[in-house]
């Protein structure tokens, strides 16, 4: 019998007012995997990040059609809160992007504060910082402002921020794409820890790191799903030409 | 009509390793030719060329292998690139094997030359025969990366083991038969098992060439039958 995917697509096209971005995706996520999705500029790839917790309605002019699951709901059904799917769907972005007037610990704690948690603030806000692994780094200063730390650090507050809210998924839009090689190398070590209790998609330009930390790599071209395969067999003996192509340099 | 890396020097250093191997392949293929020739022909003269010829296919050796690991540490090589690299890792030792084996049989064919003829023995030139033909199919199958020439190759092999076989016992009774063959003939066998080795190594080209093309490796099946049968069923 399959696992039960923890997100899958069914026919998922995304549009702006320029025409459309994404083309019938259909994926599925396994519960507790990391999935990378690579293609050139302009492929889709964040549009489909986008999509999976409603932000990409955001811009103007912006909608989706199609069927989002996430735990067999789904996340575009009429009666869904789009505020709703994006606590059960964090997000963590390119660039770090603390509340640069809250300290550390308001930053982890500020989804919370929005969602009307008042109580064990605390013991969360150290258990988030425990699983984005920055707690020893800041627990003598939690008070400091967060613009403090270093690039590094500062996306790995933003991890623990978005975990903070006990979140199902989390996605990940170039998340080391800002960070020097050491950072990058925390923030890939750390992808593979939260693998253990979360379900990640992580959007890279860098198909080394996508070879790095995902189980499953999804290839995709002009808006649409080329290929979606084991990240080992991506890597080593795609099955289509436009995916051979790409990760091999031949254009993109 | 493939596309290019849009890296041309990555495309350049791709080209370069393909031409340094078919370089080694011809190398080997002219030595082998040779050293059957020394000894059927009677002809240590070309034994010596192939002992001259062995010091640069061990250099070509060392280069590819050099070509190999700076692709691998530099370009982070994907899919086919990665999958070709790989195979010109190990096929460049088989290649040199092959190498060192056509100077062992030109060294037989020196003692042999100094002594009197044997009579002749057809299975000889047979196995001799057959032994390269399947390199030369070998490595066509590698240029025009052609699965089907691969497979026939491996099936050759076969052939191939039950000639040397067949050839092991006509020597072994010659021997029986005069006491004074005995270093002769041995020398004989000695030829026979290079070959029969020889075959071995194109086999490993083969083999390697299927798992560049289609990107599954075929090796030792009947120690990874399950795991083969679970390739079979994708």
């Amino acid at each position: 019998m399959q696992p039960q995917a923890q997100i899958s697509t069914v026919n998922l096209s995304a549009f702006f007012r320029s025409g459309r971005a994404l083309k019938e995706v259909n994926l599925q996520v396994l519960p507790r995997s990391v999935l990378a999705v690579i293609g050139p500029s302009g492929c889709g790839k964040t549009t489909f990040l986008r999509c999976l917790n409603r932000m990409h309605e955001l811009v103007p002019g912006a909608y989706a059609t199609g069927q989002v699951l996430i735990d067999e709901q789904d996340v575009y059904a009429r009666e869904s809160d789009p505020v709703m799917v994006r606590r059960r769907v964090g997000m963590v972005f390119q660039r770090p992007n603390p509340f640069p007037t809250m300290s550390i610990y308001d930053n982890v704690v500020s989804g919370l504060k929005l969602n009307g948690v008042r109580n064990s603030n605390s013991a969360q806000a150290q258990k988030s910082l425990e699983q984005a692994a920055l707690w020893d780094e800041v627990k003598d200063r939690l008070h400091a402002p967060a613009t403090s730390l270093s690039g590094g650090q500062q996306q790995r507050l933003c991890i623990a921020r978005a975990l903070a809210v006990e979140p199902e998924v989390l996605l990940m839009d170039e998340p080391a794409s800002a960070l020097d090689p050491i950072a990058t190398a925390r923030i890939e070590e750390l992808i593979r820890e939260l693998r253990e209790r979360y379900t990640i998609v992580i959007v890279t330009h860098n198909m080394q790191q996508a070879a790095r930390v995902s189980d499953w790599t999804a290839f995709f071209y002009m808006g649409e799903l080329v290929e979606c395969a084991p990240t080992e067999k991506i890597f080593t003996n795609p099955r289509e030409q436009r995916t051979e192509d790409y990760v091999t340099g031949k254009f993109g | 009509m493939p596309l290019a890396h849009t890296d041309r020097a990555y495309e350049t250093e791709l080209k370069d390793l393909r031409e340094k191997l078919l370089s080694m392949g011809g190398k080997v293929e002219v030595a082998i030719s040779r050293c059957v020739r020394s000894v059927t022909e009677r002809d240590s003269q070309l034994a010596e060329k192939v002992k001259e010829g062995e010091r640069e296919i061990n250099r070509l050796e060392v280069e590819i292998d050099d070509a190999c690991r700076r692709l691998l540490a530099l370009r982070q090589p994907a899919a086919s690139d990665l999958r070709f690299i790989t195979t010109a890792l190990k096929i460049v030792t088989d290649l040199e094997r092959m190498g060192d084996l056509a100077v062992n049989i030109a060294q037989r064919a020196f003692e042999l030359n100094q002594a009197p003829p044997l009579r002749p023995f057809p299975d000889l030139t047979k196995l001799a025969d057959l032994a390269q033909e399947q390199l030369r199919k070998a490595l066509d199958a590698f240029v025009e990366s052609d699965v089907q020439k691969a497979e026939e190759v491996m099936k050759g092999d076969e052939l191939l083991d039950t000639i040397y076989k067949k050839l092991f016992n006509e020597l072994l009774i010659f021997m029986m038969e005069d006491p004074r063959n005995i270093r002769r003939t041995a020398a004989l066998m000695f030829v026979a098992k290079h070959l029969e080795r020889l075959g071995d190594h194109t086999t490993n080209v083969a083999e390697m060439v299927i798992y560049m093309v289609r990107g599954t490796d075929l090796r030792h099946p009947r120690s990874r039958q399950a795991e083969l049968e679970r390739i079979e069923r994708g």
